[in-house]
């Protein structure tokens, strides 16, 4: 029982993590109805500059503290990822206003492609570190009730804890300031939103420096976790089902998509992977979205599209 | 004269001075050995896959620092596979036909190696995969073209389970144990899977087969299943990011790192360097070198390309495990062309199928490696038209915390155990594809 149970708890914090990167899908499809299929880069993006950041700033500036040399980074890279957002605006956005999902999200493939070069080639295509102090060995719970007690991993239980709170306050953002209903108006109709006032390019750079700012967050606990690489730009791979399941509209719905993903995948990998020859955590979270997809096809939480005949 | 009509004259002219100036340049490469590099510099693997592209390129450029192959200089053209198969084929069919011809290919994938075992044959270009690729390769007799030169995975999944034995105190200890490999899900990562079967059935321990897909980043349940069924060992069969991932989640479990062993590609600096003290005692297999930057050859490396501002990468990355490997491939490639000139001309470029002769009489003894600066880095490799290995000295390197040190003696796979396996996967492969093995006499010619 109690093997189960450390493997719940696993696939709910690795659940919380995807939570965060399924965040950016959904931030940028609810204010400009776009699928951002360049949110994976973003993350490996933002963690390359933070990354190599957090090392080149202390050295130009004869820093030393790991604590001031993290911020500086962070504020530096974010400043950055406003820089992508506006870039990504004035490029591309701008010019295929109204145009039709496949044409935005064929856009934001090349966004994708030019975020990963661009980075590799500015930041390296080594393994950089970022340490903000993570911690990285494990801790054993209730050992009185379970034989050799429930393993909680620290590290993933901060992250979690910090994908939580980010996401609260992205919540808190959406439906409680006016910034936030203007960026929910745009996302219902482009030229509606436009025609009563709402500056359609600001809320796009708005949007996309949030997007990019949570990007940067995910890059730095999946950094802090994996060593930054390439890979993180898969990881965007791993949030996919979670915004299928949740839906692409609803903050709410990444959360409860995440953690349901992440569960499904752990258990599945380990009481049913034996069976059928292991590795199958990936596949299995997408066929678990598209089971859920066949009764709710908006997704759990997505908004139901009626149409007039 | 209008407009278009000087469009039109400008673009003859052009059209005529570039097919001039291909002409020249196609007859100054047929002076050149030409090398294509198969590399990923991008992609999920360029961490690891970067740093053995720079030690193959930085010694293609040595060996033209040196004066060439007897005097036949080496071009090469880099193409980017990102470890994909349809792009690693995209790239042999580009560079095959181009300058000349490709003397070898080294795809550096074993789905690549895979893909390229069929056509190589019909091309006539050796395949060389040092420490990778198919292990019944190493049939000759068979695989007419491809050479897992130094070790395959059979080798080192043998080498691997001796090690341990040692550990325990003798084969004999090593019934009733548990020995749990964490692989990459991918021909690369299940070609061990037969042999330590196989090894299981022999000696009695138990083996537990945990796949991670690619790329590795997820890791959490197989590491709670080591938590669970608690292996006495893991052999790691990782590359790239999955590497430093198993170590973090083994950190995460509290699973012992001295008791964890990968195979040579799990065991270089991108895969434990950010994990640092949390890797310590963290032990690789070798493929016979480990990280030499003390060695000779690295020393020319830094002398007659760095200093001169024509080093691929980062130089203090040269000498690294990765970079070493790469190096290395890239000498043993080198000196098959150079044994092919000893029989049909030096200073003359080789054909893919002189260069095969070549790789197949290759006799590097300890004076030669020691000329070419290898001494200490790598043990002599004698090859045959049956053997394309030509040798399997293995050695143990562990992790300190901060770089690697050799931790054992120098091993051997077991031959009893290995070349059984070999002949028996080779004549079905043989069968399969209705091949007729060479025979030794077919050999002398």
């Amino acid at each position: 029982m109690g093997f189960f149970f450390e493997t719940l708890i696993g696939g709910l914090m690795a659940g919380m993590l995807y939570s965060l990167v399924a965040l950016g899908f959904v931030l940028i499809f609810k204010a400009s109805g776009v699928f951002n299929f360049a949110q994976g880069a973003m993350v490996l993006f933002a963690a390359l500059a933070m990354a190599r950041l957090s090392v080149w700033i202390p050295e130009c500036l004869g820093i030393d503290g790991r604590v001031l040399g993290n911020t500086l980074a962070f504020v530096v890279a974010g400043a950055l990822m406003f820089v992508v957002a506006w870039l990504v605006e004035r490029f591309v956005l701008r010019h295929l206003v109204n145009q039709e999902g496949a044409t935005l999200l064929m856009a934001t493939l090349g966004v994708a492609y030019v975020l990963e070069g661009v980075g590799t080639s500015v930041f390296g295509t080594e393994v950089y570190k970022i340490d903000v102090g993570m911690p990285k060995d494990p801790v054993l719970i209730l050992e009185g009730s379970f034989e050799g007690g429930l393993l909680i991993n620290k590290e993933d239980f901060v992250a979690a804890l910090v994908a939580a709170l980010l996401v609260a306050l992205l919540a808190l953002f959406f439906q409680k300031t006016s910034t936030g209903r203007a960026l929910r108006a745009v996302a219902d109709d482009h030229q509606a939103a436009q025609s009563i006032g709402i500056p359609l390019g600001r809320i796009w750079v708005i949007v996309w420096f949030v997007a990019g700012l949570v990007a940067l967050v995910a890059g730095i606990i999946w950094g802090s976790k994996l060593g930054v690489q390439f890979s993180l730009a898969t990881v965007a791979l791993r949030a996919l089902p979670v915004v299928i399941l949740g839906g692409l509209t609803s903050v709410p719905g990444a959360i409860i998509g995440g953690l349901i993903i992440g569960v499904g995948e752990k258990l599945s990998e380990v009481y049913l992977g034996p069976y059928i020859g292991g590795g199958i955590e990936i596949w299995f979270s997408y066929q678990l979205a598209l089971v859920f997809l066949l009764f709710r096809p908006q997704g759990l939480f997505g908004e139901k599209i009626i149409d007039r005949v | 004269m209008n407009m278009r009509q000087i469009v039109i004259g400008a673009s003859a002219t052009a059209a005529v001075l570039s097919s001039l100036f291909n002409a020249s340049a196609a007859f100054a490469q047929a002076k050149e050995q030409f090398f294509p590099v198969l590399v990923y510099r991008t992609g999920a693997y360029s961490a690891n896959g970067s740093q053995w592209a720079n030690g193959y390129v930085d010694y293609l450029k040595l060996t033209n620092a040196r004066g060439g192959i007897n005097g036949v200089k080496v071009s090469f053209e880099e193409c980017e596979t990102a470890y994909a198969t349809d792009r690693g084929v995209e790239c042999y069919e580009r560079l095959k036909g181009k300058n000349g011809g490709g003397t070898v290919f080294q795809p550096l994938s074993t789905g690549i190696t895979f893909a390229l075992t069929e056509k190589a044959p019909v091309d006539k270009i050796p395949l060389i995969t040092a420490g990778y690729g198919r292990s019944e390769s190493q049939n000759g007799a068979v695989f007419t073209w491809n050479f897992p030169l130094l070790g395959t995975y059979w080798v080192g999944a043998d080498v691997a389970i001796q090690h341990i034995a040692k550990k325990e105190g003798g084969l004999a200890k090593l019934k009733g144990k548990k020995v749990a490999l964490v692989y990459h899900d991918s021909p690369y990562g299940k070609e061990p899977i037969q042999i330590l079967q196989e090894l299981g059935k022999t000696y009695g321990f138990d083996v537990l087969l945990l796949p991670v897909a690619h790329p590795g980043v997820e890791q959490k349940a197989t590491w709670l299943q080591i938590r669970q069924q608690k292996p006495d060992y893991v052999l790691l069969w990782g590359w790239g990011v999955m590497n430093s991932t198993a170590l973090r989640e083994a950190q995460a479990t509290g699973y012992p790192r001295d008791r964890m062993m990968g195979i040579w590609w799990a065991g270089a600096e991108p895969d434990v360097k950010d994990v640092a003290e949390g890797a310590k005692g963290y032990s690789a297999l070798t493929l016979q070198h480990g990280a030499e930057p003390g060695s000779k050859v690295v020393r020319e490396v830094l002398d007659l390309v760095y200093a001169k501002g024509q080093g691929t990468g980062p130089k203090d990355e040269v000498g690294q495990v990765l970079y070493m490997r790469g190096l290395i491939s890239a000498m043993l490639a080198v000196e098959g062309v150079r044994k092919a000139q000893e029989r049909f001309g030096k200073g003359k470029v080789m054909t893919g199928e002189q260069v095969r002769w070549g790789l197949e009489n290759l006799n590097l003894d300890q004076k030669s490696l020691d000329a070419l600066g290898f001494a200490g880095v790598m043990r002599p490799v004698q090859t045959s038209c049956l053997d394309h290995m030509g040798s399997s000295w293995v050695r143990v390197h562990t992790w300190n915390g901060s770089k690697w040190e050799f931790s054992s003696d120098w091993y051997q796979a077991d031959e009893k155990v290995v070349r059984p396996m070999v002949m028996l996967a080779s004549s079905k492969y043989a069968e399969e594809k209705k091949l007729k093995p060479r025979t030794p006499e077919e050999c002398r010619k």
